[in-house]
């Protein structure tokens, strides 16, 4: 029954593109060509060249460095979130959806408050109670981004839950968990996975957003949010500055968005 | 940058008021702009009309409840007291148009001037002046709102046009604190001031959206010689990263204080001016919080950072070093030498680390305040200095109004990184903070040879020996340098960028603004 699995090109260029960004991340991980904090005054605002490969901010600190870093950080609060996003909410997905009852109204319709609110407002409401920095940034996203996980799962539960194998399985006196888990949850997977790149994609955009408004990774740590956001006041002298970053946050999102193209399909 | 505490309460209910305003403003602005003679007054006075970028928004309308120092340099503008500092530093006649002092220095005579209107029309009476500084000093009930203030025994009024100030003790910075925008002259009869506020001052209160903008109008009654430019709008620019696109767009004509790099980034369609700040930045320290209540711990600090270093990176090497609470505007109480007391020296500093028991270093939170970038900048180098003792200061970038509340009154910090202005040029506006009963000691300092040389300053001030209590405040500086009580940096470049067209932009030796000097060409 193997059938010849072929990708469209989207596929393949979101495949080149996530891999080479995901190549980038762990690279900055284990090393980068200069401290990403190390201040030089002779290299304030420095061009591209062979020596600073993006050039260097008002500091003289290598903007290529500093990339790698920021990805990295921008990966692990958006991996963060989304891992926040779909645990919390397969888990009450699922619940809600199998049972159904009041616990589902009770939950979806708590959901459907956290749903109406913008994510990006929330999360500044969260974060003006516990505080700025990474993790309280992660908390915050990763609660604005359960209700939508919560709802796909909800979805597809209701879909299987009526079906004969399911029935089967409960008149063979399998455990619900294991109902949910191993039977139905399974099934719910292609579903789930694009909207887990979808959700990762939005992540990346809220980390950068609220980096940006400056509430997220705090200086001189660098995301590819705070990086743009600091600089705007360079645009005209240095414009790599903000050049590499942005470009970034598009390759990263462009990428994982062919690739979720292909799964949606 | 600000000057004194005040209860949770009073702010919740003032900003509960200036939702009010706003609202209130709000229906106003809509019927101006649908008015047909807006459009024929335009037509002569269109260029007469500035827009000026300010970092934050006002924290209060009334001015002896104002504390943040960008607050009062713009209420300058709005109210006046019976004198008001000039560009020189000098004190001239406002409200009153003379006054004369006993021999004995407790006993000061105001001349009320003649013909003098508040903004709503109402001529200045000598009632209005006893209310005003009776509110300031606590003479109508409850705390003095400044404390210098305390020292007046009472206000009295025995004719029409003359005001008596009795005070305890004679004290030499007296005029000074009289003439702070704190202690203006605020008409009686209006209730409420943050809804109203209602001045003397060259410029009228128009609107105001919270956050967003505060919009003058020229005070066509004013009393002395009137202001060039009719309209003033005041644009709040919370995020100091879009001053130069808000010049360069054309949101914003004028913008005080901005960086040496975005002074770079303007075009020729912009003037840059360049003065000094007067304000003393620094890492200051919250002395009561382990491990900062440790001389040693203080003064390691002050050996690693590289001041000239901090200069270079962040302002292109412009600034004034120095070494203390005090600034070079003060002319003889700064003292120079104090600058040179710790050269960087990497090996002391971890000498003393080591002498403290903090051989591997530590590492503590610095609190900045985002609005402004270069102390956000200035914060990210020392960090990065001090690293080279092994010492992690974790940068945390608050909100302006979050600092006020949890630093300056809350006290609630291990570090921070702002610059901290005089609102007169007394000695004492500078040094009275560090006493250690001072309510203002944001910073925890506590030092008892301190508090008996600024005693000493006092006492000398009361029997106006002035060069007694020069000496008494130039060893305040000097205890406050040696026992490292802040990590001293500099008094900032001022730069200011003015869109070509608009003259008269004057820098006071104050943190102050003052709108009525500017024209338009």
């Amino acid at each position: 029954m193997k059938r010849k699995k072929t990708y469209s090109p989207n596929f393949i260029i979101g495949l080149v593109i996530s891999g080479t960004m995901l190549l980038l991340i762990l690279i900055g991980f284990i090393h980068t060509p200069y401290d990403i904090t190390k201040m030089d005054s002779t290299a304030k605002l420095a061009a591209p060249s062979l020596k600073h490969l993006m050039g260097c901010d008002n500091f003289g600190r290598d903007i290529f460095s500093r990339v790698l870093k920021g990805m990295g950080n921008t990966f692990v609060i958006a991996s963060a979130t989304v891992l926040i996003g779909t645990v919390c909410g397969v888990v009450i997905g699922s619940f809600t959806g199998y049972f159904g009852g009041l616990l589902d109204e009770v939950l979806m319709r708590v959901n459907d408050v956290v749903f109406a609110f913008p994510s990006i407002l929330l999360a500044l409401v969260f974060v003006s109670i516990f505080g700025t920095g990474k993790y309280n940034v992660i908390g915050a996203l990763g609660i604005a981004f359960i209700p939508s996980f919560a709802r796909i799962v909800r979805g597809e539960f209701i879909k299987y839950r009526e079906m004969d194998y399911v029935k089967s399985a409960r008149l063979a006196g399998v455990g619900q968990l294991r109902i949910i888990f191993v039977h139905i949850l399974p099934n719910a997977m292609p579903v789930l996975m694009s909207s887990v790149m979808i959700g990762f994609n939005n992540a990346v955009l809220a980390e950068a957003g609220m980096s940006y408004l400056g509430i997220g990774v705090q200086p001189p740590n660098a995301s590819l949010g705070s990086m743009l956001s600091e600089s705007q006041t360079y645009l005209f002298s240095a414009p790599w500055y903000a050049l590499f970053p942005g470009l970034m946050i598009i390759l990263m999102v462009l990428g994982l968005s062919l690739l979720a193209d292909k799964g949606k399909k | 940058m600000a000057k004194r505490g005040q209860g949770l309460g009073k702010v919740l209910l003032a900003s509960m008021l200036l939702t009010l305003t706003v609202a209130l403003g709000g229906c106003s602005g809509d019927k101006e702009d649908g008015d047909s003679e807006k459009v024929k007054v335009s037509d002569t006075a269109a260029a007469s009309h500035i827009t000026i970028g300010i970092p934050q928004d006002l924290d209060s309308l009334v001015p002896s409840l104002s504390q943040g120092a960008g607050t009062q340099e713009i209420l300058y503008n709005i109210y006046e007291g019976l004198y008001k500092p000039d560009s020189e530093g000098n004190l001239i006649p406002a409200v009153a148009s003379d006054y004369t002092m006993s021999e004995d220095g407790l006993l000061y005579t105001f001349t009320l001037r003649d013909g003098i209107k508040f903004h709503n029309g109402n001529p200045v009476t000598v009632a209005d002046v006893k209310y005003s500084i009776d509110t300031c000093a606590g003479l109508n009930g409850g705390e003095p709102v400044i404390s210098a203030f305390s020292n007046i025994v009472r206000v009295e009024t025995p004719d029409e046009k003359t005001i008596v100030i009795t005070l305890k003790e004679s004290s030499s910075s007296f005029m000074a604190i009289l003439s702070t925008v704190e202690a203006a002259v605020v008409p009686a009869d209006v209730p409420d001031l943050q809804t109203n506020p209602t001045g003397t001052g060259p410029y009228k209160f128009v609107s105001r959206s919270l956050q967003e903008n505060v919009v003058l109008e020229r005070f066509d009654g004013y009393w002395g010689e009137p202001a060039h430019i009719k309209d003033v709008t005041l644009k709040v620019l919370a995020d100091s990263d879009s001053i130069v696109m808000n010049l360069e767009g054309g949101a914003v004509d004028l913008v005080a204080r901005i960086s040496t790099a975005q002074a770079a980034e303007l075009g020729d369609d912009f003037e840059v001016l360049e003065g000094t700040m007067n304000l003393v930045q620094a890492m200051y320290l919250n002395n009561a919080a382990a491990p900062f209540d440790n001389e040693k711990v203080r003064q390691a600090l002050c050996y690693a950072v590289n001041k000239q270093e901090i200069l270079d990176f962040v302002s292109e090497g412009k600034g004034t070093l120095v070494g203390s609470s005090m600034f070079p505007a003060f002319g003889k109480y700064y003292v120079e030498e104090l600058n040179d007391l710790y050269t960087t020296d990497l090996e002391k500093a971890k000498t003393l680390l080591r002498d403290a028991g903090y051989p591997d270093g530590f590492s503590f939170t610095m609190k900045v305040p985002s609005n402004y970038q270069q102390h956000v900048d200035t914060a990210q180098v020392v960090a990065e200095q001090l690293k080279q003792i092994g010492v992690t200061a974790n940068i945390e970038l608050i909100e302006w109004e979050t600092w006020l509340n949890d630093v300056y009154q809350g006290r609630d910090f291990e570090a921070t990184l702002v610059g901290v202005d005089a609102s007169t040029l007394t000695a004492g506006a500078m040094l009275s903070r560090f006493r250690s009963d001072a309510h203002n000691n944001f910073v925890n300092y506590n030092n008892q040879e301190y508090d008996a040389a600024y005693a000493e300053a006092l006492a000398a001030e009361a029997v106006m020996d002035d060069d007694r209590a020069t000496e008494a405040y130039k060893k305040c500086e000097t205890i406050l340098a040696e026992t490292a009580a802040n990590v001293y940096i500099q008094d900032m470049c001022e730069l200011v960028a003015v869109r070509k067209g608009y003259t008269g932009y004057t820098f006071y030796p104050l943190y102050i603004q003052d709108f009525s000097k500017l024209d338009v060409q």
